[in-house]
């Protein structure tokens, strides 16, 4: 296929809020089957760029192109419409209701009356659970997500936004807060996924766990892009993580460390 | 990623399952989750008319004591419907008694221009909409405190239509007895009870609340926005829009409430005949089990709410307690039921 080709393409994104630069320029392709590591210290804007790719923050100037193609309004149901779904840090949850209302929130499946086909909605939450091996004999989709356990709760937000098949799926901080097993059955997750053809962009604190699990890196400081590179340019997890302390301490890293690639 | 060598992998992953050793529950508990707090409202109705009643069983178990309850009740009954979408919203509406005489007063100066009941009716509920689409937009594009906001738009209202109406009541005494006014207030008898239309109307409206608040795409982003509005907005919901719809529908229904109110006090209207509903329909709202936090909500719940709220008055006077002990009363079963509603549980986050 064509494994490879850009399909999300970020051109010069800048976000203000108010006085504040949050990004300050940022260009970044994504490109089809990979993993992509993102990756910045606190505060160097990860949060906003992960936002701005979900569509919740629509850049103060610059472009988003999916497929080629310039989105504009850019707005949170016009990046799931283009098949860009976000397992947000916060899991964005609505406690109080059913994992099958929170799986089809913002999506539910109604007749031409906009009346909501509930039986269908847990039939299908049935079938989704049940292909990811989320279930449980102690939670059904009608189940109140604010009973469930962190790891389950990540499993519900996991789980919408496989529903539509979305073609890239943005993890925020996927392993925050969750036990070792839990963090397992995350990489073994995006492995899956990516063997699905399908494009992750992961996001994460813990160098070596983004290392272990990205094919491509995007590193991000004071709201621009630091250096990008693929794994095959790095000699190694650590490797990396001299490079971000050198970002750290001088406010640039040695690109010319890392290794060329074909 | 340096090993995916299995050749044909899943198109989705598997999550191993997670050990837990929670019971399932059962059937019964089950529709209590979900229900709980509509089943304690309809408990605290059938215990407060056993209170009633026990004092006085004739008066109670005849019929004809009902027909002036049935026909006071209904614009209770439609506004506190209408708010649980407010209130579940996360916000609140405090301008609906203003929008209840102004509903009345438009209907009012409709009629007195000439147009029949039912035109006239429809051209307030219309004129109500877009009332509320005002409001609506002042408190959420202007981003004020609904509670604050509504407020002061309360008294902004009441303050034209008093200008308007230079404080004098209107009237129009030919048009009772006309076809448009039979169709909302005429009475039929039912085994000895005097069942008013409007309360047949108020019946229809509950269960159009219902349906739109459980089964439609409104009701449920109305509760996902009050749940957790930035998970809404994250998740594609147009979270201004919704807020937009409630206060909308809240002054659709106040415009109902000042038709039939001027309808049933004989084709009468005065300036603030909305405001003795202010305190009892926010009260039924929460008799009603709908918690002050938003997110969930219940239609059934807020019905027996208004119903226990509009039996207090004329059930306490019918029970042979002076008329000064209607407050007490109504202070004891709004603690009495929010402490009830506890047991189906608080807030889970």
């Amino acid at each position: 296929m064509d494994n490879g080709a850009p399909i999300i393409e970020l051109k010069n994104i800048v976000k203000r809020f108010g006085s504040v630069e949050a990004l300050t320029g940022v260009t970044m392709t994504v490109r089809k089957g990979e993993v992509l590591g993102l990756l910045g210290d606190n505060g160097a804007g990860k949060s906003t760029l992960v936002k701005t790719l979900a569509g919740v923050h629509d850049p103060t100037s610059g472009e988003v192109w999916v497929r080629g193609k310039l989105c504009k309004p850019w707005t949170p149901l016009a990046a799931r419409n283009a098949g860009i779904e976000t397992v947000f840090q916060d899991r964005a949850l609505a406690p109080q209701h059913s994992i099958v209302t929170n799986i089809f929130m913002g999506r539910e499946i109604t007749n031409a009356l906009g009346f909501v086909d509930t039986r269908r909605q847990i039939s299908e939450s049935n079938r989704l659970m049940r292909e990811i091996g989320f279930t449980s004999k102690v939670f059904s989709p009608e189940s109140v997500v604010g009973n469930l356990s962190g790891g389950e709760r990540q499993g519900v937000a996991i789980a919408r936004a496989l529903y539509n098949k979305a073609e890239v799926i943005v993890l925020d901080e996927p392993t925050t807060a969750l036990s070792l097993t839990e963090t397992q059955k995350v990489f073994r997750f995006v492995e899956a996924v990516k063997a699905s053809g399908r494009t992750v962009i992961f996001i994460g604190h813990n160098i070596y766990h983004v290392y272990d699990i990205a094919d491509r890196f995007f590193v991000i400081d004071r709201g621009r892009e630091a250096f990008e590179g693929e794994k095959a340019a790095f000699t190694g997890a650590d490797h990396l993580i001299q490079m971000m302390h050198q970002l750290a301490e001088t406010g640039s890293a040695d690109k010319a460390s890392l290794r060329l690639t074909a | 990623m340096t090993e995916t060598a299995t050749a044909a992998s899943p198109a989705i992953p598997a999550i191993p399952a997670i050990i837990d050793n929670r019971r399932e529950q059962s059937a019964l508990r089950r529709f209590y989750a979900v229900n709980g707090r509509a089943v304690n409202a309809f408990i605290a109705f059938v215990c407060v008319w056993l209170f009633f009643a026990s004092q006085n069983w004739m008066l109670f178990l005849n019929p004809g004591y009902y027909g002036s309850y049935l026909f006071s009740i209904p614009p209770s009954i439609i506004m506190v419907t209408a708010l649980v979408f407010v209130i579940t919203a996360g916000e609140i509406d405090l301008s609906f008694p203003a929008v209840i005489g102004a509903g009345g007063g438009v209907f009012m100066w409709l009629m007195i221009w000439g147009l029949p009941v039912i035109p006239a009716a429809l051209i307030t509920l219309l004129i109500g909409a877009l009332l509320g689409l005002c409001i609506g937009a002042i408190v959420v594009y202007g981003k004020i405190s609904s509670l604050v906001a509504t407020l002061g738009l309360s008294f902004f209202i009441v303050g034209i239509v008093n200008f308007l109406a230079q404080g004098r009541n209107l009237e129009l005494r030919e048009a009772v007895g006309t076809w448009g006014n039979e169709f909302f207030v005429g009475k039929w008898n039912l085994a000895g009870l005097q069942v008013p239309n409007h309360f047949v109307l108020s019946l229809i409206w509950v269960a159009l609340m219902f349906v739109l608040f459980r089964y439609h795409r409104f009701g449920i982003r109305v509760q996902m926005v009050g749940d957790n509005p930035n998970s809404a907005r994250q998740m594609g919901i147009n979270v201004e829009r919704i807020r937009v719809g409630v206060f909308v529908l809240s002054s659709v229904a106040a415009a109902l409430c000042g038709v039939i109110l001027v309808q049933s006090a004989n084709m009468v209207w005065f300036p603030l005949s909305g405001k003795a509903y202010l305190l009892p329909v926010l009260a039924a709202i929460f008799v009603g089990g709908t918690p002050v936090w938003g997110g969930v909500g219940t239609i059934v719940g807020a019905f027996f709410g208004a119903l226990t709220i509009g039996l207090i008055p004329s059930g306490a006077v019918g029970a042979g307690f002076a008329g000064y002990w209607t407050e007490f009363i109504f202070g004891i079963v709004i603690i009495a039921t929010m402490v009830a509603h506890r047991f189906s549980g608080g807030r889970v986050s």
